[in-house]
Order: structure tokens, then C-alpha cells, then sequence
């Protein structure tokens, strides 16, 4: 029993590495996911305006983001701005950056769709009790759109959270690269080590994700309409 | 109570959409207590006259005076002048999120900055003249149709408009929750409360109007009393539009 891979897990500090991997990948996705909500609100208000060049804008935006494999993503800004204008960032930065683009292109969309799922009666009914236009956005729009749009947004928090693995492509040492360190390290005295850390991280993004879904549900149910 | 005072004078109004003309040269006037009931074919225009009256609608030429002063001249403002003209929609339109009493005092809190206790006792009285008083608490979505909209009533009544606007309050409801909607309407009209109503409820018309209002392909094309109007029609697309309502075996 003495070769059971997860002793692995409490040799020196790995357990701390790991934790400190995870905070990596959480400190970027969650800078991300707070600057796609800022940027996405913005964005998906700009969508709802009826004009061709703004739609055509919004949306080439929008599918270019969307089409694009975030992998692909990572590459361009980290290694395409490096060779093409010697712009010097580092992986966690260019890591914030495609994914605050990724987040507020997909961010953007749910408000878009949220804002126009308000029917124009709702609006009319404010209006005709004498609210103003900010009162309506303020007491009727806003309140409903949040309702729909919670439980959407933190569910593409979490698939953020997730899809940052890929990160480890552009060399930011976050919570896989720093198990690949580990398993690389142990490779000859604790061969099935494998198993155990990337257990263990499984665990680690299921403890941080896991809080987040109850919450989007926990909303859903409280706020179903 | 003067009976002689005109609350609301429409002169001449025009209303275009896109491609012609969906109200032509419309005038009347509303005097106070008054219950003025519009009826006519669908597409007929009488939900967007309804519309034009308080604001939803932008109207091409012509004028509307509330109490004298013109409200279409862009000096009025429209805030103001909805405080004055209470509408019930077809469709209910409460807000999904808000309790039943916060869907009542948000105009009166937030429109005409009352205080929120003294609004309330408004409210409870008015929920109970509507026989809702126990629904004061739910939400929209635990009330049938017919609750709905003696709720919407309740929300427009709160803001002591001089004019009510009914737009066709009764035609998405089920057949047994009409009468609930209707009975509170009429209860209003005895109580001398200045309205405007568009339905197709052509017995409860009768009942209620003090004035029938026959439009047709955007102009008004009769006028009368509802004896006149329902028992002796003057011109032939009255007379037509009546015949749709009565059955004869062949």
C-alpha cells in the first residue's frame, strides 16, 4: 500500500503548490469575468441599438470570437503581438486579455438577449403610470433582465474557470502546469502519480465551480417567473 | 359635479403608420363623468386612439387638450399628463417581479413621491373594492386573468387619474372571468368616473356607456346614445357591424 500514489500529494509542499496553481487559474479567470461583465453589459446594450454599422460591428465581433478556438486566441495575442509588434506581454496578462474577449463577446450576447426578451408592453405600462425613462430601466428593465441574465452569466463564469486550463500553452504556471512539475518530478519513484494529482485537481475545479452552479440554481428557483 | 365640464378635447387628429392613414381627422370631447365606449371592427383604430390619447402613439397632425391645455403642443409633459389619464391593457402588463401591492404603489411612490404607508392604506382599500385585499402579497403569476386585471385597474386607479383609458381590458380573458373585470368597470362608471373604454363586450357597452362611439376605417362614423346606437343605427356600416353580433338559424 506504501506505493499508493497519493502519498505524492503530501511530500513536501506539493498540496500547497497545487492550491497556489489553483489561485493562479482562479485570479485570472476571475479578473476576466469581472471585467466581461462590466464590458459585456456595455456591449450587449450597444447590440440592442438599431443601427447597420453598429449591428455589423457587434456581430463580426461576436462570431470572430466566437469561431476562433480559444487556444488559437491565446497564441495570437501572446506570441502574434510578440513577433509582429514586439508588444512584450506576459502569459498571464495576454490570459486576461482573451479572456476578457471571450467573455465579453458571449457576456454581451446573453444581455442583448435578455434586454430584448422584455416585451414593450412592460416598458408601456411604466410609461403609462408617468415613470420616466430612467425610472422604467431603473424599476421594470433592469430588475427582470437580472433575473434572466444571473443565472446565464454564472454559468459562463464557470465554463471560463475551466476553459483557463488552456492557459498552460502559453507557459503560465497555473494549476495543471504545476501538476505536470509534479508528476515530471516523481516520474521514476512514484509512477502512478498521474492519477492522483490530476484527481486531485478534478477535485480542486469541482470545489470551485461546484459553489457557483448551486448559486446560479439557487437563483434560478428563487427568481423563477 | 358639473356635467359640463370637458376634461379631454380631440381635435381633428391624425395618426399615420408607415403607409397611410389608421386614424383621420378624429374629434371629440369627454366631458367629466362621462363614460365614453368606442366599439368597431378590429384594425379599426380604436386601440391606437387610445394609445394616441396618452402618449404612446406620436400623432401626425391635430391637437389633444387635457382640461384646456394642449398635451400634443411638446410643452407638455408626458409624466405629468399620465398622472391625469389612468390605461388598462389587454394584456395585463403587471410587473412579473413585483408582489401585488409593490406593482400598486410603484407609481404612487416613485411617480408622485407619496409615503409609502399612507399609499398603502390607499391600496388595501381600493384591493378591497376589487374583492383582492388577500392577494395583496402574490405575485402576478399566482393570479388568474381575471385577477390580473382587476389588479391593473387597482394600479392605475391609485394615481386619482381624472380619466381612465380601457383598452380592450376584457379580450384575453377566458369567457368565466369577463364578468368579475366588467363588474368592477361598471361599479366605476356609477361611481362617476370619467372613462373611455374600447371592448367588443357589446351588452356590457350598452350597460355602461353614457355615449357610444361607432369608428370605422379610422374615422368616427356614428355617435349616440346607446339606446340609439344598438336599437336604431343611422348609417349601413353600423347596422353591418351590429348584424355580426346576432345569430339567426337559416
Amino acid at each position: 500500500m506504501q506505493d499508493l500514489g497519493i502519498r505524492v500529494l503530501f511530500m513536501g509542499n506539493n498540496f500547497l503548490r497545487l492550491l497556489g496553481g489553483l489561485w493562479i487559474t482562479l485570479k485570472i479567470s476571475l479578473l476576466a469575468v469581472a471585467l466581461s461583465v462590466v464590458l459585456g453589459t456595455l456591449l450587449g446594450a450597444v447590440m440592442t441599438i438599431k443601427h447597420p454599422v453598429i449591428r455589423a460591428v457587434t456581430r463580426f465581433y461576436l462570431e470572430f470570437i466566437r469561431i476562433m478556438p480559444q487556444l488559437v486566441l491565446l497564441f495570437l495575442v501572446y506570441f502574434g503581438l510578440t513577433k509582429s509588434f514586439g508588444i512584450n506581454l506576459s502569459g498571464q496578462v495576454s490570459a486576461v486579455i482573451v479572456f476578457t474577449l471571450w467573455g465579453t463577446a458571449e457576456m454581451g450576447d446573453l444581455v442583448r438577449g435578455a434586454l430584448i426578451s422584455i416585451p414593450a408592453h412592460q416598458y408601456e405600462s411604466g410609461a403609462a403610470l408617468g415613470l420616466t425613462k430612467a425610472q422604467i430601466f431603473l424599476y421594470i428593465v433592469i430588475p427582470q433582465t437580472l433575473r434572466r441574465l444571473v443565472p446565464l452569466a454564472i454559468n459562463l463564469t464557470t465554463r471560463m474557470i475551466k476553459t483557463t486550463s488552456l492557459i498552460v500553452m502559453i507557459g503560465v504556471v497555473e494549476v495543471l502546469k504545476v501538476a505536470q512539475q509534479i508528476i515530471e518530478a516523481n516520474r521514476y519513484t512514484v509512477p502512478d502519480a498521474a492519477l492522483w494529482i490530476y484527481g486531485t485537481i478534478f477535485f480542486l475545479y469541482f470545489l470551485a465551480c461546484w459553489p457557483i452552479s448551486l448559486l446560479a440554481s439557487w437563483l434560478e428557483k428563487r427568481w423563477k417567473n | 359635479m358639473s356635467e359640463e365640464t370637458t376634461l379631454l378635447e380631440i381635435r381633428h387628429l391624425r395618426k399615420d403608420y408607415g403607409n397611410g392613414a389608421v386614424l383621420e381627422d378624429i374629434s371629440l370631447e369627454l366631458k367629466k363623468g362621462e363614460v365614453l365606449v368606442l366599439i368597431g371592427p378590429s384594425g379599426c383604430g380604436k386601440s391606437t386612439f387610445l394609445r394616441c390619447i396618452n402618449g404612446l402613439e406620436p400623432i401626425q397632425s391635430g391637437e389633444i387638450l387635457l382640461d384646456g391645455a394642449s398635451i400634443t403642443d411638446g410643452t407638455a409633459k408626458w409624466s405629468e399628463v399620465r398622472q391625469k389619464i389612468g390605461m388598462v391593457f389587454q394584456s395585463y402588463e403587471l410587473f412579473p417581479h413585483m408582489t401585488v401591492m409593490d406593482n400598486i404603489l410603484l407609481g404612487p411612490m416613485k411617480v408622485q413621491k407619496r409615503n409609502r404607508k399612507e399609499a398603502e392604506e390607499d391600496a388595501c382599500q381600493l384591493l378591497e373594492r376589487v374583492g383582492l385585499l388577500d392577494k395583496k402579497d402574490a405575485y402576478p403569476r399566482q393570479l388568474s386573468g381575471g385577477q390580473k386585471q382587476r389588479v391593473a385597474i387597482v394600479r392605475a386607479l391609485i394615481m386619482k387619474p381624472e380619466i381612465m383609458l380601457f383598452d380592450e381590458v376584457t379580450a384575453a380573458l377566458d369567457p368565466e372571468m369577463v364578468r368579475e373585470v366588467l363588474d368592477v368597470m361598471m361599479e366605476l362608471a356609477g361611481s362617476g368616473s370619467t372613462m373611455m373604454i374600447v371592448t367588443h363586450e357589446m351588452q356590457f357597452a350598452r350597460a355602461a356607456a353614457d355615449r357610444v362611439i361607432f369608428l370605422d376605417g379610422g374615422e368616427i362614423v356614428e355617435t349616440g346614445t346607446p339606446d340609439e346606437f344598438f336599437d336604431s343605427p343611422k348609417t349601413d356600416r353600423a347596422r353591418k357591424f351590429l348584424n355580426t353580433f346576432t345569430f339567426e338559424k337559416k
